[in-house]
């Protein structure tokens, strides 16, 4: 790696990247995301924490589209998120997704779970496709288990792989939907090591998350959400050490300090 | 003992079903995935194709698919089938009402296949970019397959009793052979013997041999 050392405050310069304007969505009677105005600028790292059932694995979801909006827009580098079709696939290859779940390719090895994708959406030859998985695979720390099969790693080895599958893309954002949640504690941290990393080499993401230590040292910003809204936004220093709303306050002192 | 069967071509007779039932398996295996795919397909003109195509052939009774395709489309609508010769018309004519009517039940295999798939798959795929064909063809259906395999032996097998009823439209088939050799011969149940056999000869590998592919080729999860 090299020296340089990117300075949170000048990676975040060149544009907003993601944008959220008055997004409102319901599943029923249940409104669980309420007037979301949010900006993610190029290069920056955005936690997003709150309690279960706040919206924010939804917010997650809507920025690549798994999930609709009934109101509002959402633009990505500029563009606003095409209905279904063509142009929504291509943008969600610009839009990597890592999931709770993991989500590999059963019936795919890790090399070709990291490869699928090169060759059906960007149409690279095999050959490089190839060569890029087992960099990245590499990169991620898990380029000897490239043969096997999904089900035959451990739960932070699949997280990284698809971590892996996701940067093969080259996207312009990465989301992050309770990467860890999932996971064996002692498996934790080779994920965070991983996202700790990419966050350095200046990749913008989103991050849903209940790892506090990742918000605090990664983190350019935190977004604390409760009940479909977004009630507190704050550098993550601030937000940790002086919330100030008292919602936010109630959270951190249930999850802090045991 | 089996004197009975000199001069009949019992063999040439099997040959057939084994011809109507490959020709038959391939067809209804592309036709039923078709159809699956239309099932879970986001447009509703096709779902709504899907569902009405599978709820009424698979609920008429395949002597009838089968008649209706030898009396209707060929006697009245004068479909030739792409040939004069009654012997081949018949064998297209029998195939094309098997296909419709197993296709049927191979569409609802598949779909249960595709419930066994966790959504998680399919959104990881649109996740990197693929399309609806893309997700279905690469991810879901290959995932699906394999978890139906045991299922799908069981339609083969029906499929390959199944074309016995060919023999209502006069293809020289097994069944048809039987028949046959019932009127002109004393031992008829040593001819139903026979026929049995031959049959059990067909189905019992095929089932042995995809329930070993089926544990083989298992996703494991």
């Amino acid at each position: 790696m090299t020296e340089v050392s990117v300075t949170k405050e000048d990676a975040v310069t060149s544009g907003d990247l993601v944008v959220l304007k008055s997004v409102n969505k319901h599943f029923g009677a249940l409104h669980v995301l309420q007037d979301i105005d949010l900006t993610i600028a190029r290069g920056e790292v955005v936690v997003v924490i709150g309690p279960s059932g706040s919206g924010k694995s939804t917010l997650c979801r809507t920025i690549n589209r798994l999930e609709t909006i009934d109101e509002g827009a959402i633009t990505i580098d500029g563009k606003p998120l095409p209905q279904e079709g063509k142009a929504l696939a291509r943008l969600r290859a610009d839009v990597g997704m890592v999931f709770q779940s993991f989500n590999l390719f059963a019936h795919k090895t890790v090399l070709e779970n990291v490869m699928l994708g090169q060759i059906k959406v960007r149409k690279v030859d095999k050959a490089k496709a190839e060569e890029k998985a087992r960099a990245l695979l590499d990169r991620v720390g898990v380029g000897s288990q490239a043969e096997k099969y999904p089900a035959q790693l451990s739960g932070g080895q699949q997280q990284r792989v698809a971590i892996a599958r996701a940067l093969a893309m080259d996207p312009k954002v990465m989301l992050f939907d309770e990467p860890t949640s999932a996971l064996d504690p002692e498996m934790i941290n080779e994920v965070l090591e991983v996202m700790q990393q990419l966050a350095r080499d200046g990749m913008t993401m989103i991050v849903v998350t209940h790892e506090m230590g990742f918000a605090r040292s990664a983190a350019n910003r935190v977004v604390f959400m409760a009940d479909g809204r977004i009630v507190e936004e704050a550098a993550p220093d601030q937000f940790f050490s002086n919330p100030r709303s008292d919602r936010a306050k109630d959270f951190l002192s249930k999850i802090l300090h045991h | 003992m089996f004197d009975f069967l000199d001069g009949y071509d019992v063999l040439g007779a099997f040959w057939m079903t084994v011809k109507l039932t490959a020709v038959s398996a391939v067809g209804s295996l592309i036709w039923g995935t078709l159809l699956a795919a239309m099932r879970v397909s986001p447009v509703p003109l096709m779902r709504g194709f899907g569902t009405v195509y599978v709820n009424i052939v698979r609920n008429i009774p395949l002597t009838v698919i089968i008649l209706f395709s030898s009396l209707g489309l060929a006697d009245i609508f004068g479909m030739t089938m792409g040939s004069d010769d009654f012997d081949v018309q018949g064998f297209r004519l029998a195939v094309l009402g098997l296909v419709g009517y197993t296709a049927a039940f191979v569409c609802e295999a598949i779909r249960s296949g595709i419930n066994t798939v966790p959504m998680g798959q399919a959104e990881a795929a649109r996740a990197i970019g693929l399309s609806f064909t893309q997700t279905l063809t690469l991810v879901v259906l290959p995932q699906a397959f394999r978890s139906v395999i045991g299922p799908l032996a069981n339609v083969l097998i029906a499929l390959t009793k199944n074309t016995t009823v060919a023999a209502a439209i006069g293809v020289a088939e097994a069944a048809y052979l039987m028949k046959t050799m019932i009127e002109n011969e004393a031992q008829t149940l040593l001819i139903g013997a026979v026929f049995a056999f031959g049959f059990v000869v067909l189905t019992l590998p095929t089932g042995l041999i995809l329930g070993w592919l089926s544990k083989r080729l298992a996703v494991k999860r």
